[in-house]
């Protein structure tokens, strides 16, 4: 790992949906093995940022490079791309038909050509690690919230990404489910993966981020350490939605 | 003793009568009596009748001229029955196609009991070779015209072959609909809303006489095939869009985490997506299933004499004249069994495939 390269650029990107403006002039670099939160109000552009990351969201203008690699619109570089890049979305995504190790060993058998059983170790490794491997033959709609979520986690570990990217992954849980979900983060952090998470979880982001990412409107608004982030915003528009968040 | 045995009471009892049931169900209002008494009286004028003629009343067995009783007369489906089963093939065959009947389920048999891969696609590429051999002829086996077939036979046939070949193809259909390259897009719309635009008897009747025009007119094209192909276009433009209506109940976010995982379209759609789509659509691709079953019945229009065809044609028998009522009675309760199977399966599938509270 080298933690002077970035892995993530964006330079002055620019993305509209129709007439609507959603992201303006994105420019933001990632060290590999670095660890961003990016949090503003709900419509400010977050999840659609991420989302350029691994192609989900196509964009009009400016250039996003990842590991090295331009994302073009080239159908070869974005599964290039999306094989360095995990996500876990808010509501799991998880295969609701298939088991859960099945989930977990989808991609690696039919994807990278992992042998099956060679895949079911890995899984069944990634599994302890986000505990829950007593679960491996159930369904997804069986589990808690949380525990999906962990599932959701694993799945993507199984393709030993460089990348994991979180779109608010606890903000669709039971508020007593938030800490196990969290908790497995945070032991992610000691692997050395390179993680851009969207999250209003403060604490979270106090304890694990390299860097707060502000957002409003489609735009970078401030960005800090989380100690200067939190106790010296600089711009009204953070100081507001810090008092607001903290009132919660 | 220091304890009193407490004498168990009895558990109370929900039980408060079928007389609370009716109330509740039957009579909860004054509309809903006088439904149910109309309904009560209509079913007294229809059922009794009804059995007095199709058992009590009814022939079972004997001659023609020693029948006394007014009711069903069945014997003229047993005079029958082999017309109705197997149309005009001929009878010292009878046993081929009964034969690829029993192999059909034995077939069936071992490709679910077995896990050799091997096995499955031996079974999957020889049946339709060794039905279409059995019933048909070729390799030694006497040739059986195809306008001998006729009854339940050429009605299990056409079904068939239009179910199972349509099928695939009114996915491929539906995945072009719902492809995001134009011109595979349009292609497989322009398809699907021609086929249901226009009536089976059309499409039946297109294929019996343009078919042919495109092909040289010394190759003899089979009228049944021609049938077969017709029935199946149509069916496929119908499958599409119950399974284009699965997809569409797809949440997004299983095509992004699909995308995400890097699953290539082909297996995102195989392992992912139609599973699911296909599963929410099976109420109603056996829906359309029923249906073309009993489309089939249409194939009389071009000169193919299926089971409720054979009514007819055995029914102007001068010996049996005045039987049909007889006739179309037993092939509606074929007809049903058979549809009514088919969604008695589709239920248990449904549960089967179930996995929310598996
Ligand atoms: N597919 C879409 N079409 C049009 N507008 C969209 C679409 N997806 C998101 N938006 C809009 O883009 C803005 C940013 O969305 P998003 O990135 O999801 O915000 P956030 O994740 O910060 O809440 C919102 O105003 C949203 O309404
Ligand atoms: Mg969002």
């Amino acid at each position: 790992m080298n933690k002077d390269i970035d892995i993530i650029k964006f330079q002055n990107l620019n993305k509209w949906y129709g007439d609507f403006h959603v992201l303006k002039d994105i420019n933001l670099n990632v060290k590999e093995g670095e660890r961003v939160v990016i949090c503003g109000p709900s419509g400010s552009g977050k999840s659609t940022t991420i989302r350029c990351v691994n192609h989900l969201e196509p964009f009009q203008e400016g250039q996003l490079f990842v590991n090295g690699l331009e994302l073009t619109e080239d159908i070869k570089r974005i599964k290039e791309i999306r094989s360095y890049t995990g996500m876990v979305f808010q509501h799991f995504n998880l295969f609701p038909h298939l088991s859960i190790l099945e989930n977990l060993t989808l991609a690696p058998i039919w994807v990278s050509g992992t042998p099956k059983n060679q895949a079911i170790e890995t899984a069944m490794h990634y599994l302890e690690r986000v505990k829950i491997a007593d679960q491996a033959d159930k369904y997804p709609n069986q589990l808690s919230g949380g525990q999906q979520q962990r599932v959701a986690i694993a799945r993507c570990l199984c393709n030993s990404p460089k990348i994991m990217l979180f779109d608010e992954p606890t903000s669709a849980l039971d508020p007593e489910m938030i800490g196990e979900v969290l908790d497995v983060m945070v032991e992610l952090v000691e692997d050395g993966i390179t993680m851009i998470c969207v999250t209003h979880e403060m604490g979270f982001a106090k304890q694990v981020a390299d860097r707060v990412i502000f957002m409003d409107a489609g735009q970078i608004v401030e960005e800090n350490e989380p100690k200067a982030f939190f106790e010296n915003p600089e711009s009204e528009r953070l100081k507001l939605f810090l008092n607001q968040i903290c009132h919660h | 003793m220091i304890y009193n045995t407490i004498q168990a009471k009895e558990a109370p009892s929900n039980t408060k009568g079928a007389i609370h049931w009716l109330k509740e169900n039957l009579f909860s209002s004054i509309l809903n009596s006088i439904l149910t008494i109309m309904a009560f009286y209509l079913l007294y004028m229809i059922i009794p009748p009804l059995i007095n003629w199709m058992i009590i009343d009814a022939t079972w067995s004997g001659s023609k001229e020693e029948i006394t009783k007014d009711g069903a007369r069945w014997i003229f489906i047993k005079e029958k029955f082999h017309h109705f089963v197997y149309g005009f093939y001929p009878e010292e065959f009878y046993y081929r196609p009964n034969l690829a009947l029993v192999l059909t389920f034995l077939y069936i048999y071992i490709f679910r009991k077995t896990n050799n891969k091997n096995i499955r696609y031996f079974i999957f590429f020889s049946y339709p070779i060794i039905i279409y051999t059995l019933v048909a002829g070729g390799f030694g086996l006497e040739h059986i015209e195809t306008h001998k077939w006729g009854g339940l036979l050429l009605t299990i046939v056409v079904a068939t072959v239009g179910i199972i070949v349509s099928f695939p193809i009114g996915i491929i259909l539906a995945l072009g609909r719902a492809s995001n390259m134009p011109i595979i897009r349009t292609l497989s719309t322009i398809y699907i809303e021609f086929f249901r635009g226009v009536p089976l008897i059309t499409i039946l009747f297109m294929s019996s006489v343009v078919l042919p025009l495109f092909f040289p007119s010394e190759l003899e094209f089979d009228k049944l095939l021609r049938a077969i192909i017709g029935i199946t276009l149509f069916q496929a433009a119908y499958i599409a869009e119950v399974v284009r209506g699965g997809l569409q109940a797809i949440p997004k976010g299983q095509y992004e985490a699909a995308d995400s995982l890097n699953l290539p379209y082909w297996k995102s759609m195989g392992f992912v997506i139609l599973p699911q789509a296909l599963k929410i659509s099976i109420p109603n691709i056996v829906g359309s299933f029923i249906s073309l079953f009993k489309d089939t019945t249409l194939l009389l229009i071009i000169g193919l004499f299926d089971l409720l065809a054979m009514v007819g044609l055995t029914s102007t028998d001068s010996n049996w004249l005045g039987f049909e009522t007889e006739g179309y009675v037993f092939v509606a309760l074929v007809y049903w069994a058979f549809c009514f199977s088919m969604s008695r399966y589709a239920k248990t599938l449904e549960v089967k495939f179930n996995t929310d509270n598996k």
